[in-house]
């Protein structure tokens, strides 16, 4: 066990190290600019004087390693500056909005990934039958849908011609979890039917690749039953690709949120980036970028970390 | 109970029966599946849901046979060659095949075929559709259909030209790293994997953010974004052929990298970077369409599929389906060109399961 230990942690100082270079790449970015913040706030019009106060209150007469340095010990510690728009802190923009879309995200896997996995099976099982034929048309047409496509399609169904659910993700701190849960079904189950469907090919090709190994044709051979063969042999060899295939696609669901939210008006981070991004608001871009790629090299490694776990094979490496 | 309804069931039992007798084991399958699901359909959603069924059956009657005779036509008007590999490809990928033409001819005749220009104001705003206007007006009174026949142009044509320039990117980049190998090959694997480990949108976003929403610079920054996938599948593929014996053999005729990369490496690979180009075009598309939507991708007035659902989006809370005919469009070329890359992947790979 101290050898996965340590390979677990060397995994997570890689992550830390590739975190490190993004959030250089993301400051760096800014930094590219064409003449700097400031010139951006004010715009071409601004004396040299109103240029150069602006300047030493956001301290830019500071070189860029010092200010990189500084801009990142403030955001471990959750201080990522204050907007150029309204100057409040960011963190307190982000915050609740933060909140909003790991509810949104967390909401759709708990529904995805259970079915996925569970239909990603059956399919594997009945593969190049016409009820796979059919799914993987299926699938296709999901994942080549544009998010918006598929989030005005239920809309248009589920909340124009029946009235069913909202179709704009209105919420206040006074609703109830069941409200809650109505009035974000619609955005949910957008990116559900995505991540289903990625998340069903993936499952469906890891099991087929698993059914074809040379112990599962043995224990065929040997007269094990169908379902002993599923539940004893393929089974506790499937998890490690299982793991790995919900773990990316989580990954991919943090990409989808901006799209959706912004679909569903929905006040999550994704559309406050699509927001800054428009106005230009940089550190509240920034802000938004680290955690975005936060998550998704976090999910990566939880992918890496739970298949080492799960495959004996990894943990003693050659 | 109608005529209607009678004559679904009929239809539908009498099918499978036929099917079963015959011993069409999947036609059988699908026909029965589709009666028993008809039942609870015809329950919850009334005579509706069973025409809605039966148009779905119609359409995708319409799209079998399209294909079928496209391909046909096909082998028809190819050499011998080209024949033999057309009659092993599924309708699928005819079908695939059928829609990318389409939307070629499209693009590239948008002049003729659209019957206004693309930010020519002719009607009031939302104008429903009459003798002038196929599909109706938009938010700004321009015409629907020519916005969609030039967005087939625009949209089309700014994803086609950003895969690119991430192919050429890639691809070459790819192939240095395989033939030089040492430090350049390390160093470029460190880069690309940072590259790879933010999310495609976010980054694109970022760099927009900064760099403004120029068309050109949007192309290149797209570009940029999705050359690290092209390099990985590039430096695979080149690494497996670098290590042939014709390679060696060049190499000790003396000739230089630029010569093995050209004549050598390029043609050896070409299979799998062609069934790459389109499995990068469809993300690059999504990425495009993706973009113009959130208004930071191509700007007004040129008209474009992923802005247009976006400008009319107002229209779907009065049960209008036009606003999605533009986001239906990407999602066919999308999945028209996966079909067809599928089938392509499926004969490189030597034909397996």
């Amino acid at each position: 066990m101290a050898d996965v230990g340590r390979i677990i942690l060397l995994r997570l100082g890689l992550g830390i190290l590739t975190l490190l270079v993004i959030s250089a790449l993301i400051f760096g970015a800014v930094e590219l600019l064409p003449g700097d913040i400031a010139q951006a706030v004010l715009g071409q019009g601004a004396t040299e004087e109103t240029l150069a106060a602006l300047r030493t209150e956001m301290g830019l007469d500071r070189s860029a390693p010092v200010r990189y340095i500084d801009w990142l010990a403030g955001a471990i510690v959750g201080d990522f500056g204050v907007s150029l728009l309204n100057q409040q802190p960011v963190a307190d923009v982000i915050g609740p909005r933060f909140a909003n879309t790991l509810f949104l995200a967390a909401y759709a896997a708990v529904i995805a990934v259970p079915v996925a996995i569970l239909l990603g099976i059956i399919v594997a099982l009945l593969r190049n039958t016409i009820f796979d034929r059919v799914a993987n048309v299926a699938t296709l047409t999901s994942i080549s849908s544009p998010e918006f496509f598929l989030g005005y399609i239920l809309i248009l169904y589920f909340s124009v011609k029946t009235g069913w659910f909202p179709s704009i993700a209105k919420l206040s701190s006074s609703m109830t979890f069941f409200e809650l849960l109505e009035a974000t079904f619609l955005p949910a189950l957008t990116m559900v039917l995505v991540v289903v469907a990625h998340m069903m090919r993936m499952t469906r090709a890891a099991i087929i690749n698993l059914l074809a190994s040379p112990y599962i044709e043995m224990a065929r051979l040997k007269g094990a039953p169908g379902w002993k063969v599923i539940t004893l042999h393929a089974l506790p060899n499937a998890w490690a690709p299982i793991i790995n295939v919900v773990a990316l696609n989580l990954a991919y669901l943090i990409t989808g949120v901006v799209l959706v939210e912004v679909v569903f008006v929905y006040p999550g981070i994704g559309q406050l980036l699509v927001d800054a991004v428009t106005k230009r608001d940089f550190p509240v871009v920034q802000a938004c970028c680290l955690i975005f790629a936060a998550t998704f090299i976090l999910l990566n490694l939880a992918a890496d970390v739970g298949a080492i776990l799960t495959n004996p094979r990894l943990r003693h490496p050659k | 109970m109608n005529y209607f309804i009678i004559g679904y069931y009929a239809l539908l039992i009498g099918g499978s029966c036929l099917a079963a007798h015959y011993k069409q084991r999947p036609a059988f399958l699908i026909l029965f599946s589709l009666t028993l699901a008809s039942f609870v359909m015809g329950i919850i959603g009334g005579e509706d849901a069973l025409w809605a069924v039966t148009i779905a059956a119609g359409l995708l009657a319409l799209a079998a046979g399209t294909a079928y005779s496209f391909r046909e036509f096909l082998i028809v008007i190819s050499g011998p060659q080209t024949a033999r590999a057309l009659r092993t490809a599924p309708l699928t990928a005819a079908f695939g095949m059928f829609v990318i033409f389409t939307y070629a001819v499209l693009g590239i005749f948008a002049p003729v075929i659209a019957p206004y220009g693309e930010a020519e104001v002719i009607s009031q705003s939302f104008a429903p559709a009459d003798e002038n206007m196929l599909l109706g007006a938009d938010q700004l009174g321009r015409d629907m259909f020519s916005r969609l026949v030039y967005g087939a142009r625009n949209t089309v044509g700014l994803a086609l030209v950003a895969t690119a320039i991430a192919f050429f990117i890639g691809a070459l980049l790819g192939m240095i790293a395989a033939v030089k190998q040492g430090w350049f090959d390390q160093a470029m694997g460190r880069v690309i994997d940072v590259v790879m480990s933010i999310p495609s949108l976010i980054f694109a976003l970022l760099l927009l953010s900064i760099f403004g929403t120029n068309l050109v610079i949007l192309v290149i920054i797209i570009g940029v974004i999705y050359s690290p996938r092209v390099y990985r599948l590039t430096r695979a593929v080149a690494g497996n052929v670098v290590v042939m014996d014709y390679i060696e053999a060049a190499k000790l005729r003396g000739e230089g990298m630029w010569y093995l990369i050209r004549r050598e490496i390029l043609p050896n690979s070409t299979a799998p970077l062609i069934a790459e180009f389109g499995l990068e075009f469809c993300f690059v598309f999504l990425l495009v369409a993706g973009l113009s939507f959130l208004g930071l991708g191509i700007q007004p007035p040129t008209a474009d599929w992923g802005s247009m659902v976006r400008e009319n989006a107002t229209l779907i809370s009065f049960g209008e389906l036009t606003p999605l005919i533009p986001a239906g469009a990407i999602a066919l070329l999308t999945v028209a060109v996966n079909m067809v890359v599928d089938w392509m992947l499926f004969r490189s790979s030597g034909l397996k399961e």
